[in-house]
């Protein structure tokens, strides 16, 4: 159980609450808490939305979720465990995002802000939202008791009823809501036990679904507001580069346009809608002041990677002494890996609407993490954190990119309602080459590794050398982030790499340059998944031996990983003979404490062509609360992940990003996607997260399908670039 | 002052004759249910049926369709009653949801012209389609229900 919410769980107060008729409760950090303690200590019949929980007279049960719903399913698979320990029915369950207040809805895996990512969502909520359903439901249990006389012992509840059988009473919560309201809040209330779970495990219906499937659901960029503008934005053409000056005169032109100003990011449009804002754009003349700016292009940036990659780097991991067992070793291998930057390229290009208020700035956008956006904007405004109103809503896809520590593209909305003075809403639309061209991208990575091996085949000594930009240095939350100088997301995957060698050494370079970089599905374990899976693989190759067994062998202190190898293995046919041209490959690895074994069947045409034909997936998540979600998460995370690994790329050529939209940076389509078979691990362990972990393995599984196919090594990304013809 | 004929609707706009459909549904119109993903016919994102055929709103002119019969995802069924957004929902077939209504109006278009399309030519309709979620297998899926259910 974690500390935290153990003084949770002791500091659990509540928030008495009218509404009309209803019942809200809150819990919350007292140490964290300034306003927040007085409200509840005050204790009147205030109504206080922070809360996870508001059960109306109607009967219907409001889960209020502090995550940012972006596909995932947060809005179904938080809700299952209020509705599971309230015993409510599934249908009498709506939800509502939580606005940002990191008092109330900080995520407990980092301590003081609110936001979503690194897969905590359901992790992080498992307990403290059960505790709330089973706390509501303690106190509706409790107000029956009262009103009808009866022991609450004998009280029960099924579907949103309350009954009581001997005495033949029943009620709906609705009824009970004002009493409810009025008794005390119960400690120490047991949870369910999994046996008798009712909507855990069960794959209850997506409560975001119905809206998605009639073009009512609301994302940022549907968000109409009185008198609001649309704005676009002219960003340059290089990394750091300034406005020297421009010619609006022909924008001004335009029927529609209202306004062209400079604002830091760039030249602004403001316009009557998208379209003349996009033809006021285009009609601009800027010229740039590059003298500042990133000139490098990305084979710059790697030819600079490889040198440093020849210098010793920052050791991140050490056990034993690698250099000497590699001088004794019988065999040594050694291979370096290539990533290329990629952009993320959600559905909905960034966007964000923005309102000066009489109290301060709303904003209207998906956001990933409100209080970093709160906390930027502030600053931006000259308002205090909680002046900064935000309404979180669907966001058309994120992958990390809506939660960037920067908060650039909020930030560029808050310059343009400052630059007209909060005259008008603007709603501010980047474009999909702007999504593309103006950051920020998963950095390039240059990696090295080198093993040795001893006369029985065993790992005896393992280094990993990984050169890569750092995603937090420089941003607000460097402080609290970087362990003991270096960023554990550039090595996340390698430094706590699963197989075992008496001998590792881990480090790290991390240079800087001016390429705006952040998280993207998976973060590091993007990059170093690829490399250990694929060295692995080349190190069972060297010592003749199936690339499963060889794991399997070399996996003797992960149990749980070796759970999914085996698993994947069995449900995949693994070993059983293929046609010429056709290959299969197993990769593994463990992120966001979610173990995940991938195997992937491909065929090579013999002018080089890959088609990925099926994957086998073994997901180990802890407690799977909705199978059809887990199951949606890893063929989602494999055709985001074998996007890449076919041909995502980010290039930069003097600087200036060369992709532009869905033509030369293209996502997998229909006719690509593979066939997914998905198998979860039956757990009784805590849950873990399931957004990212499905990324990791499947590009080095399919390039290690690759390699039984054709006999050739991928050892840079995109698998594209590559060669794979044969005779 | 262009007159168009939308969800069975006749509906005036004030725009210039070459903006695209797109932006006349979502900003004048007030039809959000079409996405903005590309602006080049890319993505599918946009996609609505003009005389019912599957076009991608984001490069269509409005003056091209004057007159013509155009429907969006607002006007495909009355309470989500289509076959496809019944199977769609039993699927589960969304995630960030952002492009299904691209999809489904695809979809809708094969499924008018060829009740019981095979998986090849489900990949030759929705390859414009793109999802970054990759839903695809549960959209496949979904397809092929309404078909069977009709």
């Amino acid at each position: 159980m974690d500390t935290e919410l153990n003084i949770e769980r002791r500091n659990f107060l509540k928030i008495s609450a009218a509404l009309g008729a209803g019942l809200t409760l809150a819990f919350y950090l007292p140490a964290s808490l300034g306003a927040a303690t007085k409200l509840a200590t005050s204790n009147n019949n205030t109504f206080t939305p922070n809360a996870f929980i508001r059960i109306g007279s109607d009967s219907r049960v409001t889960v209020i979720v502090k995550h940012l719903e972006m596909g995932q399913g947060v809005f179904t698979g938080l809700p299952t465990l209020i509705a599971e320990e309230l015993d409510a029915d599934w249908t009498q369950i709506s939800v509502e995002a939580a606005p940002a207040n990191a008092k109330l809805y900080k995520n407990l895996a980092w301590g003081a802000p609110q936001g979503t990512g690194q897969s905590t969502s359901m992790a992080k909520s498992f307990d403290q939202l059960r505790q709330a359903g089973a706390t509501a439901r303690a106190m509706l249990v409790a107000s029956a008791a009262e009103q009808w006389g009866v022991l609450a012992e004998e009280i029960t509840i099924s579907k949103g009823i309350v009954e009581h059988h001997r005495s033949k009473r029943k009620a709906s919560f609705g009824e009970l809501v004002d009493n409810a309201s009025k008794m005390p809040v119960p400690e120490n209330i047991k949870l369910k036990d999994a046996k008798d779970f009712q909507y855990i495990g069960k794959s209850v219906v997506r409560k975001d679904t119905t809206e998605k499937l009639n073009g009512s659901a609301k994302y940022t960029i549907d968000m109409q507001k009185s008198g609001m503008l649309t704005a676009l934005v002219a960003h340059p053409p290089l990394f750091g580069a300034k406005v020297k000056s421009f010619d609006a005169s022909k924008t001004r032109s335009i029927k529609g346009v209202i306004d062209v100003m400079q604002i830091p990011t760039g030249v602004a449009v403001l316009a009557n809608g998208f379209w003349p804002a996009k033809l006021g754009r285009d009609a601009l003349k800027v010229e740039w002041d590059t003298s500042t700016a990133n000139a490098l292009g990305s084979d710059d940036i790697l030819q600079q990677y490889k040198i440093l990659a020849k210098t010793d780097g920052e050791a991140v991991r050490t056990e034993g002494d690698v250099g000497k067992a590699l001088s004794g070793a019988t065999q040594r291998l050694s291979a370096a890996f290539e990533f290329p930057y990629l952009a993320h390229a959600a559905m909905e290009p960034m966007d964000c609407v923005m309102a000066l208020t009489e109290t301060g700035c709303e904003m209207w956008h998906g956001e990933q993490m409100q209080t970093l956006a709160q906390i930027n904007v502030a600053k931006s405004l000259g308002l205090k954190l909680d002046q900064v109103k935000i309404n979180t809503l669907y966001a058309g896809g994120s992958f990390g990119r809506r939660g960037n520590p920067h908060s650039d593209y909020q930030l560029e909305a808050a310059y343009i309602v400052k630059a007209i003075a909060g005259r008008a809403p603007v709603k501010l639309v980047w474009t999909r080459e702007d999504d593309m061209r103006a950051g920020f991208y998963r950095p390039l990575n240059y990696h090295t590794l080198e093993a040795g091996l001893d006369d029985k085949g065993n790992i005896i000594a393992w280094h990993h050398r990984i050169v890569g930009q750092s995603i937090i240095a420089g941003t607000l939350i460097e402080g609290v982030m970087l362990e003991k100088g270096h960023d554990p997301m550039s090595t996340e995957g390698a430094n706590d790499m699963p197989y075992r060698s008496p001998n590792v050494l881990v480090d790290l370079h991390s240079p800087k340059n001016d390429v705006p970089v952040l998280w993207w599905r998976s973060v590091g374990h993007t990059h170093t998944a690829f490399s250990i899976e694929s060295f692995i693989d080349e190190l069972a190759a060297a010592v003749n031996k199936d690339p499963a067994e060889f794991r399997r062998e070399q996996l003797t202190a992960e149990p749980r990983l070796l759970n999914v190898l085996n698993l994947a293995v069995e449900k995949s046919g693994w070993g059983k003979p293929m046609t010429k041209g056709r290959g299969r490959g197993i990769a593994l690895h463990k992120s966001f404490n979610t173990y995940v074994a991938q195997v992937a069947e491909v065929t090579v045409t013999q002018d080089g062509k890959v088609k990925v034909d099926h994957i086998t997936c073994a997901v180990d998540c802890g407690i799977a609360v909705n199978p059809e979600i887990i199951a949606s998460q890893m063929q989602g995370g494999i055709g985001f992940g074998l996007s890449a690994a076919l041909r995502g790329e980010i290039t930069l050529k003097g600087g200036k990003v060369e992709q532009s939209n869905f033509h030369d940076y293209e996502p997998i389509r229909m006719n690509e996607m593979p066939h997914v078979d998905v198998h979860i691990v039956p757990s009784s362990e805590a849950p873990s997260g399931v957004g990212e972990p499905g990324v990791p393995p499947i590009a080095p599984a399919v390039c290690n399908a690759i390699f039984m196919a054709t006999g050739k090594r991928i050892r840079s990304l995109p698998i594209r670039l590559h060669d794979l013809s044969y005779t | 002052m262009l007159t168009l004929l939308v969800n069975g609707e006749k509906r005036k706009v004030d725009v210039s004759p070459d903006t695209p459909l797109l932006w006349v549904l979502r900003d004048n119109l007030r039809l959000t249910g079409s996405k903005y993903g590309c602006g080049i016919a890319l993505c599918g994102a946009c996609t609505v049926h003009v005389n019912g055929e599957a076009v991608r709103s984001c490069v269509t002119p409005v003056s091209t369709i004057t007159g013509k019969k155009i429907t969006t995802i607002e006007g495909l069924s009355h309470n989500n009653n289509h076959p496809l957004q019944k199977a769609w929902a039993e699927v589960q077939a969304s995630q960030c949801g952002y492009c299904q209504s691209g999809q489904i109006m695809s979809a809708a278009a094969l499924l008018s012209k060829n009740p019981n399309p095979s998986d090849a030519d489900i990949d030759n309709a929705m390859t414009g389609n793109i999802c970054r979620c990759a839903t695809y297998q549960q959209i496949r899926a979904a397809i092929h229900l309404a078909a069977k259910q009709g």
